[in-house]
C-alpha cells in the first residue's frame, strides 16, 4: 500500500481504526517513563523544584509551534496540490495546537510568578506565543464561520500560510531580543546546554507530549471524515426531500 | 483609460460620496481619541505620554471598520465577478483597490493627527513624529487588513471575524510605530531604528498582503 | 516528595495540563460518538452513499 492510498478517506479511517490502539499504548507508556523519570529529576540549583514545570512547559511550547507547522505544510496540500484530506487536516490540529499554546502560556505563567516575579511580562517570545494562541483563535473562527467545508478549507489555508510568519519569530525571538525569558538552550548550535539529568526527561517528555498530539490528530481527522459523510448525507437527504421542488 | 485607472478612480468616488470613507474614518478616529481622556482622567503628562500610542490604536481601529466594505461591497452588486473575469491580473486590482483605501482612509487620518495631537498635550515634534510614523504604518495596516477583508468578503457576519483575523497580524507594526513615536519623544533610541523596521513591515505588507488577497478572493469565488 | 516552596505552583501547572490533555481526549471522543449516531441515524432513515432511489 503506498502513501498515495492514505489520500482515500475509507482507507484513512481504516487504517487509523488500526492504528489507534497503539498509538494509544505507546503515548501511554512514554508517559508512565517520563513521569517516572521527572519524579526522580533532580532540582535546578537556581529554580529548585519549580523546574519541573518545564517539563510541561517546554514540550507544549513545542507542540503549539509543531501545530501551526502541520497546518501549514496541510496548507500547501490544500492550494497546491488539492490533497483530500489536507483540509481534514488542517482542521483536526486547530484545536490541539490551540490548547498546547494555552498550557504553555498558562504553565509559563505559573513558573514565571514564582521565578521571575510576574505572571505576564511583554517580552519578545511570551508576546509572539500570544499573538499564536490569538491566531489559533482566529483559524478556527474562520473554519466556523465558513459554511461550505472546501471554501473554508481554502481560506484556513491562506490566514495559516500568511501566519506562519510568526513560527521563526517565535523561535528567535529570545535571541534577537535580550529581555526576560531565556535563550534557547536545547535547539541551538553547539547542541543543548542543559544538564542530561534535565535533558533526558525533558526529551522523554517531549517525546510523549508529541506522539499524544498525533493521537489526538489521527483521531479528530476520523471525526472530521465522518462529520463530513454527514454533511453530505444531511445535503442528499434535503435535496430529495418531499417537496423540496427537485 | 486603463481599466486599473478606472477601478482606482471609482473606488476613490465611492469612498468620498458614498459617506463611509474617509470622513467617517477621521470622525470615528477623532471619537475614540476623544473619550480616552475620559476614562483615563486628565493628567496631562500622562495623555502625553499615552499620547502616540492612543493614536495609533485609533487610527488602527479606523482604519479596520473601514476595511469592512472593500470587498464586500463589491461582492454584493456583482463587480467583484467581473473583476475577477476581467483580463487585469487581480494582483493588480487588490492594489489599486488597496491604494484608493489609503488615500481615502489612511491619508486623513495621517493629516488628522496634529489637530488630535492636541487633545494629547503632544508638542510639535511628537506630533511630527507620530504623523510620520502613521504615513508609513496606514499603508501597512491597509495591506494586511487586505487580507482578512479578502477571507471574509462573502460572509454575512464577517465584521466581527475580519477584525479577529486581522489584529494579531498588525501587532507588529503597531509596536514599532509606537516605538519609534516614543523614540523620537524621549529617546534614548533613536528613531531610525523602529522607523526604518516599520517601512520594511510595510513593504513586506504591501507584497504579502496583495498576493494573500488575490488567492482568497480567487479560492474564495470558486 | 519536598516540592519546595513553590510547590503550590509546580502542583497547579500539573493539574491544569492533566485538565487540558483530559479535555482534549473527551472531546474527540464525544464528538466521535456524535458523529457515529448522526449516521447512524440517517442511515435508519434509509439514505446511503450510493445514492438510490428515495423512499
Amino acid at each position: 500500500m503506498a502513501i498515495i492510498d492514505l489520500a482515500n478517506p475509507t482507507r484513512f479511517l481504516n487504517l487509523a481504526h488500526r492504528a489507534l490502539p497503539w498509538l494509544i499504548e505507546i503515548t501511554g507508556a512514554l508517559f508512565v517513563v517520563g513521569l517516572y523519570l521527572v519524579y526522580g529529576a533532580p532540582d535546578d540549583y537556581q529554580q529548585g523544584a519549580t523546574v519541573k514545570i518545564m517539563f510541561i512547559h517546554v514540550p507544549s511550547a513545542w507542540l503549539g509551534m509543531f501545530g501551526w507547522l502541520l497546518m501549514s505544510i496541510a496548507a500547501l496540500g490544500t492550494l497546491v496540490w488539492r490533497h483530500p484530506l489536507a483540509d481534514v487536516a488542517a482542521k483536526a490540529a486547530a484545536p490541539i495546537g490551540a490548547s498546547f499554546t494555552f498550557l504553555c502560556l498558562v504553565t509559563g505563567a505559573l513558573w514565571g510568578r514564582p521565578m521571575w516575579g510576574t505572571y505576564w511580562v511583554w517580552d519578545a517570545r511570551l508576546t509572539s506565543v500570544l499573538i499564536l494562541f490569538l491566531m489559533y483563535l482566529g483559524v478556527i473562527a474562520l473554519w466556523r464561520t465558513v459554511e461550505d467545508p472546501s471554501r473554508a478549507a481554502r481560506a484556513a489555508a491562506i490566514l495559516t500560510l500568511v501566519g506562519a510568519i510568526n513560527l521563526p519569530i517565535i523561535k528567535f525571538s529570545v535571541d534577537w531580543w535580550n529581555t526576560l525569558h531565556q535563550p534557547a538552550s536545547v535547539i541551538r548550535l553547539g547542541g543543548p546546554s542543559i544538564y542530561p539529568t534535565i535533558l533526558v526527561p525533558l526529551l522523554v517528555m517531549a517525546l510523549a507530549f508529541t506522539l499524544l498530539f498525533v493521537t489526538l490528530h489521527v483521531a479528530a481527522m476520523g471525526n472530521e471524515i465522518l462529520r463530513r459523510r454527514v454533511r453530505a448525507l444531511m445535503l442528499m437527504q434535503a435535496q430529495s426531500a418531499p417537496g423540496s421542488g427537485e | 483609460m486603463s481599466p486599473l485607472a478606472a477601478l482606482f478612480i471609482r473606488d476613490i468616488r465611492l469612498a468620498i460620496r458614498v459617506g463611509g470613507g474617509g470622513g467617517i474614518g477621521v470622525l470615528f478616529f477623532l471619537i475614540v481619541v476623544v473619550l480616552i481622556p475620559f476614562a483615563v482622567g486628565p493628567d496631562l503628562n500622562l495623555l502625553a505620554r499615552l499620547g502616540p500610542a492612543i493614536l495609533w490604536l485609533g487610527a488602527l481601529l479606523a482604519s479596520l471598520l473601514t476595511l469592512d466594505r472593500l470587498f464586500a461591497v463589491d461582492h454584493d452588486d456583482g463587480s467583484l465577478d467581473l473583476i475577477l473575469m476581467s483580463d487585469t491580473p487581480l494582483e493588480f486590482a487588490v492594489a489599486a483597490k488597496a491604494a484608493a483605501h489609503w488615500l481615502t482612509t489612511g491619508l486623513p487620518l495621517v493629516i488628522a493627527t496634529p489637530l488630535l495631537g492636541l487633545f494629547m498635550n503632544l508638542d510639535a515634534k511628537a506630533s511630527a513624529a507620530v504623523m510620520l510614523t502613521l504615513l508609513a504604518g496606514t499603508p501597512a495596516l491597509t495591506f494586511i487588513g487586505l487580507i482578512g477583508a479578502a477571507l471574509s468578503v462573502a460572509l454575512r457576519r464577517g465584521g466581527l471575524l475580519l477584525a479577529v483575523l486581522v489584529l494579531p497580524l498588525t501587532v507588529p507594526v503597531l509596536i514599532f510605530g509606537v516605538a519609534a513615536s516614543n523614540a523620537a519623544i524621549v529617546g534614548p533610541l533613536p528613531f531610525g531604528t523602529p522607523f526604518t523596521i516599520l517601512c520594511a513591515l510595510m513593504l513586506t505588507s504591501l507584497v504579502v498582503g496583495i498576493f494573500a488577497a488575490a488567492a482568497a478572493l480567487r479560492h474564495g469565488m470558486e | 516528595m519536598n516540592l519546595g516552596p513553590h510547590a503550590n505552583f509546580i502542583i497547579a501547572a500539573y493539574v491544569i495540563a492533566a485538565l487540558v490533555i483530559i479535555g482534549l481526549i473527551v472531546w474527540v471522543e464525544l464528538d466521535n460518538r456524535a458523529q457515529r449516531r448522526h449516521l447512524k441515524n440517517l442511515h435508519a432513515q434509509g439514505v446511503t452513499r450510493r445514492s438510490g432511489p428515495t423512499p
